[in-house]
């Protein structure tokens, strides 16, 4: 960990983040001033029901995630595993659409967690990426996860986000190589999301040995102090606990999904989230310690 | 060289105007820039064009002949028709041209493992096809509800040796197929080649299968000149993600006075919703890794897509067709299922030829553009695939297996 989070980030953007530092760099920047990484808890908007989502996400923050990434469900979500094919198959059901998400978004944030949108790219493009990035502002989102978005493509998103001043979260991945890394890390704006191994969502028996120096790499390639998030296959508060050693943040989806596919009503389910958000949130603790 | 390639139309990184591109997740940057790569390494090597060449001529059976159908003529306004036989080829369609040329990168890039995704089977058969001849391990992934539809062409890739993974999400057709091939790659990419089977997806795929295709159209070329003395008035062709259509339109494009027509699948109408008309009935967005055509909602969701063909079963086309058609250079057109079943059956019985129903859309189309142009016309049509697959589905829909034919 080094340098100083939301200065340089926040500066490079007009609007609402020259005033400051989003929600999401100041969790991070908590989370890291306490000495441990930030916990990040992935949940589709809609799933199993807008409503229902919604006690998820609160049962999230109450059990200790410090930042939610609000899933937009997508028919054709390529870079997800079967459990959250299922959960985003179910929002999809359930009829819900992209101002559903931005309920969903309102809701999470007036929990005082610092909300993302983690969304394939198509909705964004066919909302309008420039009132898209001003209706998530206004619901008090902190900025966008798009992993089918390369920098390479994303030229009026620089733009749309700079405006608004929302983060803008690109992945890296292990086979990314090192002037991609530095490319990528240099457009990101919040954090990167380095993904932990070459493969899609879901969880994993162990986290793979890729992750901790994927993170090294992106380190040595990003602007100094951009916090590097770790997702994909950490389902557990061991795990948690061992990506916390190395990354700034925690990122867990899979498992969020599982509890509420496997729950028989929703007081079962966001009671088992909350113990499972607690579990996580003890493990990113035990991180540095450990 | 038979398989000599096109200089390309797109951008460094793969534009055609405002489609194409790459929006693919970033761990699969690597895999895409080392097929880019590598094809540019082998598209300039007279070995690797001497390899894939005596594979075209000696195991595909190129080149394809160019047929004039004189009785379908009849019913084309007494325009002068030329099928383009790609009918004739090894495993019965367009299909294994692009699928010898990826095997060979294949080895080149030094991977042994390959996937593939198929509606109809067609490229499905032919990739393993490639596969079995090059000692390359197959993985074929193919929707659920095709699978059922197109039973004979899962043994036929077993028989071949390939392993076949029926998808059982989404609609379980054509589109979630490719999701679970993309799925595959990212986590095996290191020793895998994701041999995608038409000109979409991300960059390079669409210029390399239309690459790959190319011979179709140099050769029609060639055989129209030697044939008629002059180049054709239209050349026509159906497009369903596009690389058929691409491959014989790429040697006509700088030819103003030859007009390019693509015929997409109308399904039940374009105005019932029913179709896979992509560039004619969807609108610009990004779907499969670039930007173009997508039958899509307000929302930005898939639709799912129709048409008798499965072959043509997709919700969205190949980025270069999209900037073809904004920019003109091509017509598309959609067909019916009832229009591209009437020219399944007149084929068959003007000329003794079964069509895939995927090529009877252009058969459909060529009658339309005799009619408009007249009975001086010169007309080449790609018969792009043949029918045996087509047999259930065409005695179905004519009733020809009970005692009495009912027609359609």
């Amino acid at each position: 960990m080094n340098g100083v989070i939301g200065t340089e980030e926040a500066g490079r953007s007009g609007g609402q983040g020259a005033a400051g530092p989003t929600a999401l760099q100041a969790a991070l920047a908590a989370a890291k001033a306490q000495g441990r990484a930030a916990l990040v808890g992935y949940l589709p908007a809609g799933f199993p029901d807008v409503e229902s989502s919604i006690a998820v996400v609160e049962a999230m923050v109450e059990g200790g995630c410090d930042v939610i990434e609000v899933g937009l469900p997508y028919s054709d979500p390529t870079m997800d595993g079967p459990t959250i094919q299922r959960a985003a198959d179910t929002a999809l059901t359930a009829g819900t659409t992209p101002p559903d998400v931005l309920r969903v978004v309102e809701a999470s944030a007036a929990t005082g967690a610092a909300t993302l949108v983690m969304t394939y790219w198509n909705p964004v493009e066919r909302y309008g990426v420039d009132r898209f990035c001003a209706d998530l502002a206004a619901a008090g989102g902190s900025g966008v996860i798009t992993p089918d978005l390369i920098p390479d493509e994303a030229e009026e998103w620089f733009a749309a986000t700079d405006a608004t001043g929302l983060d803008r979260v690109f992945l890296v991945a292990p086979s990314s190589s090192d002037d991609r890394l530095g490319l990528t890390a240099r457009a990101s704006r919040g954090f990167v999301y380095a993904a932990s191994l070459m493969g899609v969502t879901g969880t994993r028996a162990q986290v793979s040995g890729a992750a901790e120096k994927l993170v090294a790499r992106t380190r040595a390639a990003a602007p100094a102090g951009l916090p590097v998030c770790v997702g994909l296959g950490i389902s557990n508060g061991a795990q948690a606990a061992e990506v916390a050693a190395y990354a700034d943040g925690v990122i867990v989806g899979t498992g969020f999904c599982d509890r509420v596919l496997d729950a028989p009503d929703l007081r079962t389910a966001t009671a088992a989230v909350r113990a499972f958000a607690a579990e996580l949130a003890e493990g990113v603790r035990l991180g540095r310690t450990g | 060289m038979t398989s000599a390639t096109p200089e390309s139309t797109p951008d460094a990184r793969g534009h055609y105007g405002r489609y194409g591109g790459r929006f693919s997740p970033e761990a699969l940057i690597a895999a895409l820039d080392q097929v880019a790569a590598e094809w540019d390494k082998a598209r300039n090597d007279p070995a690797f064009h001497a390899e894939l060449d005596a594979l075209l001529r000696d195991y595909t059976g190129r080149p394809s002949p160019l047929t004039e159908a004189k009785r379908f003529a009849e019913h084309c306004n007494g325009a002068r028709i030329l099928l383009k036989r790609e009918d004739l080829n090894h495993t019965g369609s367009h299909k294994i041209n692009n699928v010898l040329g990826q095997a060979l990168l294949t080895k080149r890039m030094g991977k042994t493992r390959v996937i593939a995704e198929t509606g109809a089977g067609q490229h499905g058969v032919a990739t393993a096809t490639a596969c079995a001849l090059m000692g390359l391990e197959c993985v074929v992934y193919m929707g659920e509800e095709d699978t059922r539809r197109q039973a004979l062409n899962v043994a036929r890739m077993r028989l071949l040796g390939a392993e076949v993974v029926p998808v059982t999400i989404g609609s379980r057709t054509l589109k979630d197929a490719i999701n679970e091939a993309f799925r595959d790659w990212v986590a095996n990419v290191e020793h895998t080649h994701y041999l995608f089977g038409t000109a979409a997806g991300p960059h390079p795929f669409p210029a390399l299968v239309r690459d790959l295709h190319h011979v179709i159209g140099a050769e029609a070329r060639a055989q129209v000149l030697d044939l008629t003395g002059r180049l054709p008035d239209a050349v026509a062709a159906c497009v369903g993600g596009g690389s058929n259509a691409l491959g014989l339109f790429g040697a006509f494009i700088p030819d103003p006075g030859v007009r390019l027509y693509g015929f997409e699948a109308g399904g039940d109408g374009v105005d019932t919703g029913r179709h896979a008309a992509s560039i004619t009935g969807g609108t610009p967005g990004v779907f499969h890794g670039a930007r173009t055509y997508v039958l899509q909602d307000e929302f930005g969701q898939t639709l799912p897509s129709h048409s008798i063909s499965a072959g043509l079963d997709y919700p969205a086309v190949g980025p270069e067709h999209a900037w073809l058609a904004d920019t003109g250079r091509a017509v598309y057109r959609p067909v019916t299922d009832a229009a591209a079943m009437e020219a399944f059956r007149l084929l068959s019985r003007t000329e003794g030829i079964i069509p895939a129903i995927e090529s009877a859309h252009a058969l459909a189309g060529a009658r339309t553009i005799g009619a408009e142009l007249g009975p001086d016309a010169v007309i080449v049509v790609n018969l792009s695939g043949r029918g045996d697959k087509d047999v259930d589905t065409a005695a179905a829909y004519f009733g020809l297996v009970g005692d009495e034919e009912e027609g359609a």
